[in-house]
C-alpha cells in the first residue's frame, strides 16, 4: 500500500516558522488538495515531501517506510512545477522519458502522452507548445516512471483562466486514469475544491482542517476557514433545539443553545414567493448567475447568489433559507 | 511494542543531524572541484607575499626608500589619473550624445565609440610611433591610453542611460528645470556608478599597461619591474615593485566592485519602453560632429591608416614563413590556455551560480584576483616561482606549459564570468525535476547541467582564447627561449623601429581583438539607442 503519512513536520528559515507541526495522511491512489493563502508554507511542505528541503522535524512516509532521509532521486515521488520547467533542450519525447530505464519506454511514454491527451507530440520541442501543452507535458513526465506519489505545485496558476479549467480537468483525469497518488497545492478555492478527493486546507504552518470538499465548504472548522473557502454569509442567531431565530426567520442550526453566529452560504438564501421581508440594495450581474445584496430590518445586510433573472435593486423581495447553517461560537 | 517505539523514536531522533552532515559534505564535493582554479588564483599573490616578507623588512624599506620608486609612483599615479578623468569625460560625453540627444548616425557613432576596443593599447602605441617616430613620453602616452580606454566607460554608461526610465527626465522637465538642472539633478545619478565604474576600470588597465607605455618610453610601475628583472636582474628590486604594484591594484579592482555594486543592485528596467525625449542641439551640432570626428580620428583614423600604410610596406619585406610560425605558436598557446581555463573555471562557474553562501562569494572573488593583476606581475611571480623551487624550476623552467598557467590565472576571470552567467539561466529547477525523476548527481551534471551551460563554456573558451593572443608582458617573462608570438615579434620589431616588419603582425592582433568586440558590438545592437 503506498500511502503518504505526514507526521509532525516542521520547518523553519531562520526566525520564520514555514511549516509547524503539519499532520497528513493521503491513502493510496487519492487526489489531495493542499489549500491555504500564499505564504502558509504548503510549498515549503512539499518541497520537504519531494526532498527539496529538509525538515528541521517530523517524519515523512511513503507506504509505511520513512523516507525523509532519502535524497530526491531515490524517492519515487514525481513533481509537476508551477511553469512546468521542462527540459528546454530536449524534445518532448525526451522530457517524458527521462526518467525512464530499459525497454518498454516508447512505449510508456506513447501512453502517458495519450493519457495527457497530447499522442505523436514525442518530436515537438518545448519552446513549440502552448503553456496548456507544456502543463500537460510535464504532469506525463512526472508520471512516466509510475511514482509512488506525484506532487503538482501549483500547475496551472500561469495559464489563463479559459485554459485552467479545460486543463484542470484533463490532469484530474490523467491521474485518475493512471491510478496515480496525487497531491495538488494550490491557493485556488475553486481548483481545490473542484478536482480532488479531500482537501487539506492549511492556514500558518498547520493543517486545520483535512476533509471532503463538500464537508469543508458546508462545514468548515473555523470562521477563517469558511471565509477562506468561499463566500460567506454571516448572521447571528439565537439557537435552541436544533433552530436559530434570525433577521430571515427560522434556520435549522445544530449547536448548543444560546446566541451563536451562523454561517450560511450565498445560495442558500432563496429568493421566492410571499410575504416580502427584505429589500434588494445592489445586485452585481455576472451573466450565469448574480450576486444581490439584501437589506433586511434592523439594518442588517446579507448576500444571495441567484440564478437565472436577478430582481431590481429597491425591490422587495421574500428571503428564505435552503439547509441548515453552521453554528460557530459568537 | 514499547522498545519498538524507543527505537523507532532513537533513529528519529539521530537522522536528522546525520542528513545535515550527509549534504554538507555533498557541498562540500562541489565546492573541492574548484579548489584547482582557487589555488592557480592564488599562486601569484601568495608567493609575492611570502617571497617579500622573506625578503625581510629592510631590504624592503631600502627599495621603497630609493627616490626611483616615487618617480614612478608618481609617473603611474599622473598617468592613470590623466587617462581616467579623460576617458570619465569624453566617454559620459559620447554616450549622452548617443543615448539622449537628436545626434543624426548615433549608431554608427556608438559603434565609433565602442570599437577602440579592438585596438590592443600597444598597437595603437605602435601605430602612432609608427607615425610619428618622435613622439613619446607623458602626453603622448595619456592620449593613446585615453582614445584606446574611453569605451570603457561609454559602454556602461549609455547601457546604463537606456536603462533609465525616461519619465524621471520629464518630470524634472514638467517640474521647471533646463536640460543643464535636470542632466546634473536627474541624470547624472542615475548613472554615476556605472560610470565611475567604468573609469576606475580605465584606472586598472592604465596600471597593468605595459605594451603600450614601454612602446612610447614612459617609465611607469611595469616598465621598471620588467627593466629591473630583464636588464638589471635586479630579484628585490622586482619583486617589491610588483607587491606594491599588486596592492594598489588590489585597492582599485575593490573600489570598482563597491561602485559597481549599487548599479548592480538599483538595476530597473525602463518601465515604458518608452523613447527618452531627446535634447536638441541645435546650433551645437557641428561641434558635436566636429568633436565626434576628432575623437574618431584619433582612436580609429591614426592606428588604421599607420597600419595600411606600413602593411603594405611590410608585405614585401616580411618574411611569410616567420608570420605564420608566430601565429601558429599564439594560436596553439592560446588554444590550451583556453583549455586550461574552462577546465578550471566550470565548477567554479556553477558553484557561483548554484550557491549564495560567504564561501562561494568569497571563491568567485579569489578567481576573479586575476583581474587585478597586471600581466607583468603574474608573470614575474611564476617566473620566481620556478627559480626558487627546483622541482618546478626541473621541469618547467621557461616551458609552455608554465606559460600557459600563466594566461590561465590572468583570464581565469573572463571564463568565470561566461560560465556563470549562463549556468545562472539554468533555473535550479530543472536539476530539482531531474531528481525526482531518479537522476543523481552524476547524470544530473552530464544532461541537465552541462547541455544547457554549454554555450556559456564556448563563449568563455573564445574569450580567453583571443585574449591569450594578443597577451605580450607575461608572454615576454614566461615565453620559453626562442618561441615568438603575434605580440612578442611586434614588440621586439617596434623596439628596434623596424616599423614595415612589425605592421603584418600589428594587424593579424587587430583581426584578432576584433572578433569578441563583434561579438560585444551583436549585444550592443540589440540596445540600440
Amino acid at each position: 500500500m503506498s500511502e503518504l503519512r505526514i507526521e509532525g513536520l516542521r520547518k523553519t528559515f531562520g526566525d520564520t516558522v514555514a511549516v509547524d507541526g503539519a499532520d497528513l495522511t493521503v491513502a493510496e491512489g487519492e487526489l489531495v488538495a493542499v489549500l491555504g493563502p500564499s505564504g502558509c508554507g504548503k510549498t515549503t511542505l512539499l518541497r520537504c515531501v519531494a526532498g527539496f528541503e529538509r525538515p528541521d522535524a517530523g517524519s515523512i512516509a511513503m507506504a509505511g517506510r520513512r523516507i525523509d532521509h532519502l535524497p530526491p532521486q531515490a524517492r519515487r515521488v514525481g513533481v509537476v512545477p508551477q511553469e512546468g520547467a521542462l527540459f528546454p533542450h530536449l524534445s518532448v519525447g525526451r522530457n517524458v522519458g527521462y526518467g525512464l530505464r530499459g525497454s518498454g519506454r516508447a512505449g510508456r511514454v506513447a501512453e502517458v502522452l495519450e493519457l495527457v491527451g497530447l499522442g505523436g507530440y514525442e518530436r515537438r520541442m518545448p519552446h513549440e507548445l502552448s503553456g496548456g501543452q507544456r502543463q500537460r507535458v510535464a504532469l506525463a513526465r512526472a508520471m512516466a516512471p509510475r511514482p509512488e506519489l506525484i506532487l503538482l505545485d501549483e500547475p496551472f496558476s500561469a495559464l489563463d483562466a479559459g485554459l485552467r479549467q479545460s486543463v484542470r480537468g484533463e490532469v484530474a483525469a490523467a491521474l485518475r486514469a493512471d491510478g496515480a497518488t496525487a497531491v495538488l497545492v494550490t491557493h485556488d478555492q475553486d481548483e481545490a475544491l473542484s478536482m480532488v478527493e479531500r482537501v487539506a486546507v492549511m492556514r500558518e504552518g498547520r493543517i486545520v482542517q483535512f476533509a471532503p470538499p463538500a464537508e469543508v465548504y458546508r462545514f468548515p472548522v473555523d470562521p477563517w476557514t469558511a471565509s477562506f473557502v468561499g463566500d460567506a454569509v454571516w448572521l447571528d442567531g439565537d439557537v435552541a433545539a436544533g433552530a436559530a431565530s434570525t433577521v430571515v426567520g427560522e434556520v435549522a442550526a445544530e449547536g448548543p443553545d444560546g446566541p451563536a453566529r451562523l454561517l450560511l452560504r450565498p445560495e442558500q438564501l432563496r429568493l421566492g414567493e410571499g410575504e416580502p421581508n427584505a429589500t434588494v440594495s445592489e445586485v452585481e450581474y455576472f451573466g450565469h448567475d448574480a450576486l444581490v445584496t439584501l437589506a433586511f430590518a434592523g439594518g442588517v445586510r446579507l448576500r444571495s447568489r441567484v440564478l437565472g433573472g436577478a430582481p431590481a435593486a429597491g425591490q422587495r423581495v421574500s428571503v428564505a433559507v435552503d439547509g441548515a447553517a453552521r453554528v460557530f461560537a459568537p | 511494542m514499547r522498545m519498538t517505539s524507543t527505537a523507532h523514536r532513537d533513529r528519529a531522533a539521530t537522522s536528522p543531524p546525520g542528513r545535515a552532515l550527509l549534504r554538507r559534505a555533498g557541498s562540500a564535493a562541489a565546492w573541492l572541484w574548484c579548489l584547482p582554479a582557487v589555488a592557480a588564483a592564488l599562486v601569484p599573490l601568495v608567493y609575492l607575499t611570502w617571497r617579500t616578507a622573506e625578503a625581510g623588512g629592510a631590504a624592503v624599506l631600502e627599495q621603497l626608500a630609493r627616490p626611483r620608486l616615487a618617480q614612478m609612483t608618481l609617473n603611474t599615479l599622473l598617468l592613470s589619473g590623466a587617462v581616467t578623468i579623460s576617458c570619465l569625460v569624453i566617454g559620459t560625453t559620447t554616450a549622452y550624445l548617443v543615448s539622449r540627444t537628436d545626434l543624426r548616425a548615433r549608431t554608427a557613432v556608438h559603434l565609433a565609440a565602442s570599437l577602440p576596443l579592438a585596438v590592443p593599447t600597444y598597437v595603437a602605441a605602435f601605430a602612432w610611433r609608427a607615425a610619428f617616430p618622435d613622439a613619446d613620453g607623458f602626453w603622448i602616452s595619456a592620449l593613446v591610453l585615453t582614445v584606446s580606454s574611453f569605451p570603457y566607460v561609454h559602454l556602461p554608461v549609455a547601457a546604463a542611460l537606456m536603462r533609465t526610465d525616461p519619465a524621471l527626465e520629464e518630470q524634472s522637465r514638467i517640474l521647471g528645470d533646463g536640460p543643464w538642472r535636470t542632466f546634473f539633478k536627474v541624470t547624472l545619478r542615475q548613472i554615476a556608478p556605472a560610470a565611475v565604474a567604468g573609469a576606475l576600470l580605465c584606472a586598472l588597465y592604465v596600471f597593468h599597461d605595459f605594451g603600450a607605455v614601454s612602446i612610447l618610453r614612459y617609465e611607469t610601475f611595469t616598465t621598471a619591474i620588467y627593466s629591473a628583472w630583464k636588464l638589471g636582474f635586479d630579484r628585490t628590486g622586482a619583486l617589491v615593485l610588483s607587491t606594491a604594484l599588486a596592492a594598489l591594484a588590489l585597492v582599485l579592482l575593490t573600489a570598482e566592485w563597491a561602485a559597481a555594486a549599487p548599479g548592480r543592485r538599483a538595476r530597473r528596467d525602463s518601465a515604458s519602453g518608452r523613447e527618452p525625449t531627446r535634447l536638441r542641439l541645435r546650433r551645437t551640432a557641428p561641434l558635436a560632429y566636429l568633436a565626434l570626428a576628432g575623437l574618431t580620428a584619433l582612436s580609429l583614423g591614426v592606428p588604421a591608416w599607420s597600419l595600411v600604410r606600413w602593411t603594405l610596406d611590410g608585405v614585401s619585406t616580411a618574411d611569410p614563413a616567420e608570420v605564420w610560425a608566430a601565429a601558429w605558436t599564439s594560436l596553439s598557446l592560446s588554444a590550451a590556455a583556453a583549455a586550461l581555463t574552462v577546465a578550471l573555471v566550470v565548477p567554479v562557474g556553477l558553484y557561483a551560480a548554484r550557491h549564495r553562501s560567504v564561501l562561494a562569494a568569497a571563491t568567485e572573488r579569489v578567481v576573479y584576483l586575476g583581474y587585478a593583476l597586471p600581466g607583468v606581475v603574474i608573470g614575474l611571480s611564476l617566473v620566481f616561482l620556478a627559480i626558487n623551487v627546483d622541482w618546478i624550476y626541473e621541469r618547467f623552467y621557461q616551458s609552455a606549459p608554465l606559460l600557459v598557467f600563466g594566461y590561465a590565472v590572468m583570464l581565469l576571470p573572463l571564463g568565470a564570468g561566461a560560465v556563470k552567467a549562463s549556468a545562472a539561466q539554468a533555473s535550479p529547477q530543472l536539476g530539482q525535476v531531474a531528481a525526482s525523476l531518479g537522476a543523481g548527481p552524476v547524470r544530473r551534471l552530464a544532461t541537465i547541467t552541462l547541455p544547457l551551460t554549454a554555450p556559456g563554456i564556448a563563449a568563455g573558451a573564445a574569450l580567453v582564447f583571443l585574449t591569450a593572443m594578443k597577451e605580450l608582458p607575461a608572454t615576454l617573462l614566461l615565453r620559453p627561449a626562442g618561441t615568438e608570438t603575434l605580440a612578442t615579434r611586434l614588440w621586439t620589431y617596434t623596439d628596434i623601429a623596424a616599423f614595415s616588419a612589425a605592421a603584418p603582425y600589428a594587424t593579424l592582433i587587430v583581426v584578432v581583438s576584433a572578433v569578441p568586440i563583434w561579438l560585444l558590438g551583436r549585444r550592443i545592437g540589440r540596445l540600440r539607442p
